[in-house]
């Protein structure tokens, strides 16, 4: 058999000292080559979701809701209020989703990371690589709702175009910290605490269905602090043309400054998991 | 770094956990072109030290430089010349066998056309070349541990890391695996494996260290480690377990160099098996059953440690 055997030491190596960034694209690889297998599922309930909710929420509550007014709608059908609203909260899901067991599966089950460890990857290539990935569902999610909302007549403004990084972005300020967290955990019974008690209480009170003057006043800036409402309410505004630069720069900030910790926590743990 | 000069070095290397000591102050070299074995039984530090080796561990205490550089600073290039086979397999099995070793081989930044060659050539030595196109998940756990010996050399390494290559295996794929082994050891690959299993060690490496609780025990080839630490010949009895003891204390008037009482057998150490059944059988003692073998690292184990290898 022609040698398998290993090269003499002092010859050249190929892809040695390259950037971090190509690193992690190595990892996105993995990722993507995986995908390609699962792609077609996960196209479906990307536009089955929007379908079901636009459909169920938008028009058929939407009707109830619009027959008695919608001043506090801001003059809108409750449909074209709703759909920006929910293209964020639809992002969450998506990053929630991604970065919670394919994380830990990745530990625990398959151990793919364990693998990718022992390679010249690091760990900080490793999360890199799957924040790139989840970046990329993101947008192609962001793409399929607006595509969806478009069809039933939800979009007002052409500047819901600029919803599709707003989406990314506030997958991302879920992602990174989820991610971050989601990698340290021994047991995958706390994913369901965070369904449950996180995803799905953001989903319902961040300002998604009904703005969040409607919640009692001690309630508000709690709704404040979370990320999903000032991508509910920066995408909402690009809908209906409400947009105001200085609030738009303060929601984008805060995304960038929660997805950035998410980041910096990510590295520490995700090397603390990986070498040990 | 000189051509003779050891590919890995370890003085007073230390791995903690906590308050728990894995790895207590440990010294090894590692020479080009040899089969180098940790011995030892379960958490004895065998993984610890393939961990601190493999750059995915940083040492607590101690030197360590591997190819002449350092794990904790050159890590990512240190990793780039070893071929890791883990003590759990790490496949993806959703990929198929091809997809997991072009992964890898990006892992390691080469080239496609590169990864398709050498992937060929591997899936052709650990004869899986018709299995290329499956999925990961149905091969038999040889399969998988012989895919995972071709994927640590998809980057052709200077020295290939065995963190129990054969641990869970059935005797048949074990020997398939010790086979492939064997053949990468007369190529001249460098091998550092760890193993509870005596027969593995005896097989395949040119030189090994017993482990025992975080420290090396002892060193050497196994034949001189069999030598100094046990005799060329053991007799093995087994009593009735009624008078198991009894029949042990008798055995003391036997000529024997060496006398091992365990749980459920007692163990003679003696140039001569057969000389020493007669004199069992003088003293009119009467085994169940005995039997005469060559000394192994078996003996060297429970010499060096008082307890057998396999016990926890």
């Amino acid at each position: 058999m022609a040698g398998v055997a290993t090269r003499v030491p002092g010859t050249a190596l190929p892809g040695l000292a390259p950037s971090g960034w190509s690193l992690a694209g190595r990892q996105l690889r993995f990722w993507l080559t995986n995908y390609r297998r699962t792609w077609r599922g996960s196209i479906y309930s990307s536009v089955l979701n929007p379908v079901l909710f636009l459909g169920a929420i938008g028009l058929g509550l939407g009707t109830l809701v619009n027959a008695h007014g919608s001043a506090r709608l801001g003059g809108v059908s409750y449909l074209a209020f709703l759909a920006p609203g929910l293209l964020a909260a639809a992002a969450m899901e998506t990053a929630v989703g991604e970065c919670t067991y394919p994380v830990y599966g990745s530990v625990k089950w398959n151990k793919t990371y364990q693998a990718a460890v022992a390679s010249p990857l690091r760990p900080v290539d490793i999360f890199h690589g799957h924040v790139l990935f989840v970046t990329l569902r993101l947008a192609m999610n962001c793409a399929i709702f607006l595509v969806v909302a478009a069809a039933f007549g939800a979009i007002r403004s052409p500047w819901m175009i600029a919803a599709l990084p707003v989406g990314v972005l506030t997958g991302l300020a879920f992602a990174a910290p989820v991610e971050a967290w989601a990698v340290t955990r021994t047991r995958d019974s706390s994913f369901a605490m965070i369904f449950r008690f996180g995803m799905i209480p953001l989903f319902l009170f961040s300002g998604t269905f009904f703005p969040i003057t409607q919640l009692p006043a001690w309630l508000r800036p709690v709704a404040y602090l979370t990320p999903l409402w000032h991508g509910v309410s920066l995408c909402r505004s690009l809908n209906l043309g409400t947009a105001d630069l200085g609030q738009a720069v303060i929601d984008v900030a805060y995304l960038v400054a929660v997805a950035a910790a998410g980041l910096l926590a990510g590295n520490r743990t995700y090397r603390r998991r990986l070498y040990v | 770094m000189s051509a003779d000069s050891p590919l890995i070095r370890a003085r007073g290397l230390v791995k903690r956990f906590g308050d728990f000591t894995a790895v207590d102050g440990i010294d090894f070299d590692l020479l080009r072109g040899e089969a180098f074995g940790f011995l030892g039984p379960n958490g004895a530090g065998k993984s610890s030290t393939m961990r601190m080796i493999g750059c995915v561990s940083p040492p607590s205490a101690g030197e360590l430089s591997i190819l002449g550089l350092d794990p904790v600073r050159d890590g990512r290039e240190i990793r780039s010349r070893l071929g890791v086979v883990p003590q759990e397999d790490t496949l993806d099995v959703e990929l198929t066998v091809r997809e997991n070793l072009l992964i890898y081989g990006r892992y390691f930044g080469l080239p496609r056309d590169v990864i398709r060659e050498r992937t060929a050539r591997l899936l052709e030595f650990v004869q899986l070349s018709d299995r290329a196109g499956d999925q990961v998940d149905p091969l038999s756990g040889g399969m998988k541990r012989r895919l995972t010996i071709a994927r640590s050399l998809i980057n052709e390494p200077d020295i290939m890391l065995l963190d129990e290559p054969t641990t869970g295996l059935d005797p048949q794929a074990r020997h398939a695996v010790w086979d492939r082994l064997f053949r990468l050891k007369q190529q001249g690959v460098t091998l550092v494996l760890t193993t509870h299993y005596m027969d593995e060690a005896e097989q395949l490496c040119d030189r090994l260290v017993v482990m025992d609780a975080g420290k090396i025990a002892a060193g050497g080839t196994p034949r001189e480690l069999i030598e100094r630490y046990s005799t060329p010949e053991v007799l093995e009895l087994r009593f009735d377990p009624a008078d198991h003891q009894q029949s042990a204390e008798k055995l003391a008037g036997v000529p024997a160099q060496r006398r091992e009482v365990l749980a459920d057998r007692v163990l003679l150490y003696v140039d001569d098996g057969d000389a020493a059944l007669v004199a069992v059988r003088a003293l009119g003692v009467e085994p169940l059953t005995s039997l005469v073998r060559r000394g192994t690292l078996e003996d060297v184990f429970l010499r060096l440690t008082g307890r057998e290898l396999g016990s926890e």
